[in-house]
């Protein structure tokens, strides 16, 4: 039996088939859930994906993090199940107070989307767990209000903790704190990213298929 | 005037003429009511009645008689069976106006409507493009508008999860004061959920879903869309809609699930106009008649009087066709998707739209009246007088660069040039990459998407307008445009099947405009026929001008084409060291209305290249068959800029470079602006002569691929690093 991930969709939500797609081609059961039902249907791992969620009216995953399906989504990581929160889904966790800091207008205050050069600092949680440490990977950046900001000792804490997952590299795109693209909570099964891996998982439509690790190598440690 | 006598009625302020007012007075054998005089100066106004075109659009269509053509002109948007029980839907919309006045709101509205149109036929809509033109890129006014413009564009769809394949974006002083916002949307369907949006049914309901009804937007097509700017225009802000893109994405949704669940038996966008155009047409188009109780509908404003909501432009709105029966399934839909939805009409038999405001009748007019029965237009027409003076100005008499240094200096200052330079700074604030379907995007030749993850299948579009060449010849301008972008979808490998048209143009009050007008219109639906594409849809946008200045005319083509197999679609970056470079077409001294007499010389004249429509089929017939076999390394269509811009792009797109040999004049051979012609790079050069001489297409290996510089032999060398730095500076440096 294949693993099941579960993606979320709440209303704005974009990148929800992408990420369905993800778990589809790297050999995982992506299981649609619904932002007003509070089930989890016994999936073994959930993604928060990209997109807009209820328009980011008052903060960008201001309102997401009361639905319903976050309650679930809240135990099932205190419980130690492995969550991925995907750019707009980065800012959901954050507001949810599973993964620290917050996610600020872009240095350059427009939104950018273009292929983005990164590295795996991070291969301890199962979402980074079939890169290698330090590897270089290309995917896809897109968002208006990515800047990663959080107080200098919680960025040191990230830091010592080994917390920081995925780094910029190149020019910082958006101006967040030491170039960090994604973090994971302290007991790592918790991740949150701005890049967006399920938009690299086919060499026909994306940069290269850099971004189907992260799925193929949640799915392997589920399976182990 | 004795104390019996009513007084005058504002119709012209309004907008209507003495001879229109006349007629609403015939038509209905009495004064109309405050509301019906307000129905009818928007339902005839130019932007909805189509009144001084509709002689001309009748052109287009003897062309629509095709088995693959499944809704044509006079719905929402044309339909395409591309086999396999799919169908796709796309429509390209002006929102000139509204995004001069505020361009942020404009433009994304512009986005947003057009969207709603490719829903309205009973497709999820899965791409966008847009074409824009602006001033002088360092003209005062030019930043404001491209700044917000492309962040309204990208706001809205981005927001919406659609991913924009590319356009185009131009620069030139016609446009200052009179900026072109043209979106594209393309929506894929099963066949068999093709919704039409008549109201048929006795007894059936119409539900008004999504957003409230506000004041935003009144007069926006007849004040807006339907005259020239004069000064103040800021003034007009209020008849600008504001649009709110997670409304629209919850309301694409829901209506989805009402297709999926068979829950609908019609459907209509509220976009210009409003509730009276969605109201009349459904009504008109069944034959039927429509009582609507007006006081139903969710207000933002309570205190709007019955006219305001009846003109009202309030976005992210839908009209739906619902049997009595299913009304709690479609309630219970919209409840889920957190969609407002009201039922605020009914179908009856009278023939008579009949609207009722808290108990008071008032309006009761034929529908037909409103929607078909507009007034028509055969208006006067004459060659513009300058036209000959501008034809004798030919380029031959402008300086060309001398030595291979002038020639080198000549290729860094195009690619560098508003126009030619990299259009990153644009596109790379739009999503290209979400639903994972795209291809092929900006800067290639067109956007390739696929269809489903299922299927190999794929369709590919390209958006092209060139307003100078138009200005020169609109017949031939038209055509061009219509070859350029036909030309772009076979470049990546696809056969164009299927035409959309966005006619910008100034006031048709003007015979010289109207004359511009009935030649593009003349000339695309010859070139249409030729190149076997009809127009399925489109959009007429008059007004385009600043005092009494009318833009160049300014018709833009969108072209949809099919590819069985995306995985073969050619791309335009120069990727294969090695690789021979051969040029397809023939080329000739044609510079009148380039890119190079314009960017060197600020020169408009002479004669637009001319088109062999033949030539042009023969070209395109080739590149898809090439693709097929796998042939090419890379294909790239030439066109603004000629040779020199097209081996640029092709070299900075791949990392790679080129040294190419060109015979007699290389200036010519580099900057001509020839139509029919591409660049296709090849392991086997043999075949692809081969070939080309099979499809009688001019071919000639002109070099090969590799290194770090374009090289031109003889005559220059520039190191793709110079090249670069020219290229994608341009806008960066403009724009922040």
């Amino acid at each position: 039996m294949p693993a099941r991930v579960g993606v979320v969709t709440f209303p704005g939500s974009l990148d929800d088939v992408d990420a369905l797609r993800g778990v589809r081609l790297a050999g995982g059961e992506g299981v649609s859930l619904w932002h007003a039902d509070a089930d989890l249907h016994g999936v073994d791992a959930v993604v928060l994906p990209g997109g807009f969620s209820y328009g980011d009216h008052l903060r960008c995953g201001a309102i997401a993090r009361f639905s319903p399906v976050m309650d679930a989504v809240i135990a099932f990581a205190r419980d130690g199940g492995p969550v991925l929160g995907i750019c707009n889904g980065f800012q959901v966790l954050c507001e949810s107070h599973l993964l620290p800091g917050a996610l600020l207008r872009n240095g350059r205050r427009r939104f950018t989307c273009h292929e983005q050069r990164l590295r795996v600092t991070s291969v301890k949680t199962a979402w980074t767990s079939a890169y290698d440490e330090g590897e270089e990977i290309t995917v896809v950046l897109k968002n208006g209000e990515g800047r990663f900001y959080a107080d200098e000792r919680t960025l040191d804490t990230l830091e010592a903790e080994g917390r920081v997952v995925v780094r910029y590299l190149d020019a910082n795109p958006n101006g967040s704190l030491r170039d960090i693209a994604g973090i994971a909570n302290e007991a790592g099964n918790v991740v949150g990213m701005m890049p967006h891996p399920e938009h690299a998982i086919e060499s026909l439509t994306g940069p290269g298929t850099d971004g189907l690790r992260v799925f193929a190598g949640l799915l392997d440690s589920i399976a182990r | 005037m004795t104390a019996s006598e009513p007084p005058a009625q504002p119709y012209a302020e309004l907008g209507l003429k003495d001879d229109e007012y006349t007629r609403i007075l015939e038509i209905l054998g009495r004064r109309p009511s405050d509301e019906e005089l307000a129905m009818y100066s928007i339902m005839w106004s130019e932007h909805c009645s189509y009144k001084s075109s509709k002689v001309h659009l009748r052109r287009f269509a003897g062309a629509q008689e095709h088995p693959r053509i499944l809704a044509g002109i006079g719905e929402n948007a044309g339909v395409v069976d591309v086999g396999g029980g799919t169908a796709v839907t796309f429509k390209v919309e002006s929102h000139n106006h509204p995004s001069f006045v505020e361009p942020y709101q404009g433009a994304a509205t512009g986005v947003g409507g057009i969207v709603r149109d490719i829903l309205a036929m009973g497709a999820r809509p899965v791409a966008v493009m847009d074409s824009l033109r602006f001033g002088d890129a360092d003209a005062a006014d030019t930043k404001r508008l491209v700044d917000g413009v492309v962040a309204g564009v990208g706001g809205y769809g981005n927001c919406l999860g659609l991913p924009n394949l590319g356009g185009e974006i131009t620069f030139d002083p016609t446009y200052a004061g009179n900026p072109l916002v043209n979106a594209l949307c393309l929506g894929v369907l099963p066949v068999e959920r093709l919704h039409l949006s008549a109201a048929k049914g006795i007894g059936n309901l119409a539900v008004l879903i999504g957003a409230k009804t506000g004041r935003d937007g009144i007069g926006g097509v007849s004040v807006l869309a339907s005259a020239t700017f004069e000064e103040g225009s800021s003034a007009k802000r209020p008849a600008v809609q504001v649009g709110d893109p997670f409304t629209e994405k919850v309301l694409i949704e829901c209506c989805l699930e009402l297709f999926d669940g068979g829950l609908v038996v019609g459907i209509q966008d509220l976009g210009g106009a409003g509730l009276t155009c969605a109201l009349s047409e459904t009504a008109a188009k069944a034959g039927l008649g429509m009582e609507a109780r007006l006081d139903a509908i969710p207000l933002r404003e309570p205190s709007m009087t019955a006219t305001e909501v009846l003109a009202s432009e309030s976005q992210e709105r839908m009209l739906a066709i619902v049997e009595p029966a299913r009304l709690d399934e479609v309630l219970a839909v919209c409840r889920k998707w957190g969609a407002i939805a009201t039922p605020i009409a009914e179908v009856t038999g009278t023939g008579r739209l009949v609207i009722t405001w808290h108990g008071a009748v008032v309006v009761d007019v034929p529908p037909a009246s409103l929607a078909d029965d507009g007034p028509v237009y055969t208006r006067p027409m004459a060659r513009p007088a300058d036209l000959d003076a501008l034809h004798a100005d030919d380029p031959s008499r402008l300086r060309r660069p001398a030595t291979g240094d002038d020639l080198r200096a000549t290729v860094l200052q195009l690619a560098a040039s508003p126009n030619l330079s990299s259009r990153r700074w644009v596109t790379d604030q739009y999503d290209r990459y979400v639903r994972g379907n795209t291809v092929l995007s900006a800067p290639e030749d067109a956007g390739v998407l696929r269809l489903s993850d299922d299927a190999p299948a794929g369709v590919a579009l390209a958006l092209d307008g060139n307003g100078r060449f138009a200005r020169l010849d609109p017949y031939l301008g038209a055509q061009l445009a219509l070859a350029e972008a036909c030309r772009n979808v076979a470049a990546v490998g696809a056969v164009p099947i299927a035409a959309t048209d966005c006619l910008n143009f100034g006031s048709p009050e003007n015979p010289e405009v109207m004359w511009q007008f009935a030649e593009a219109v003349r000339g695309l639906a010859d070139g249409c026929v030729a190149m076997g594409t009809p127009v399925i849809g489109g959009n007429v946008s008059f007004y385009n001008q600043t005092g009494e200045t009318p833009i160049n005319p300014t018709p833009v083509v969108g072209i949809l084409g099919l590819i069985d197999d995306v995985e073969r679609r050619t791309p335009m970056a120069f990727t294969g060291a090695g690789d021979s470079v051969v040029l397809l077409g023939a080329t000739h001294d044609e510079l009148g209305g380039s890119e190079w007499a314009w960017v060197v010389h600020r020169h408009l004249g002479g004669q637009p290249p001319a088109l062999d429509l033949t030539a042009e089929r023969a070209l395109g017939e080739m590149l898809v068959e090439g693709s097929s076999a796998r042939l090419f390394s890379a294909a790239h269509d030439l066109s603004e800029g000629g040779l020199a811009q097209a081996l640029v792009e092709s070299c900075l797109r791949g990392g790679l470079g080129v040294t190419v040999s060109l015979a007699d004049d290389a200036f010519v051979a580099l900057c001509s602006e020839s139509a029919s012609r591409a660049v296709v790079a090849t392991a086997d050069a043999a075949s692809v002569l081969t070939l080309a001489a099979r499809h009688g297409v001019p071919a000639t290996v002109i070099g090969r691929v590799g290194g770090d510089a374009l090289v031109v032999d003889g005559a220059f060398s520039l190191p793709l690093d110079e090249l670069r730095a020219a290229w994608e500076g341009t806008l960066p440096r403009l724009f922040g």
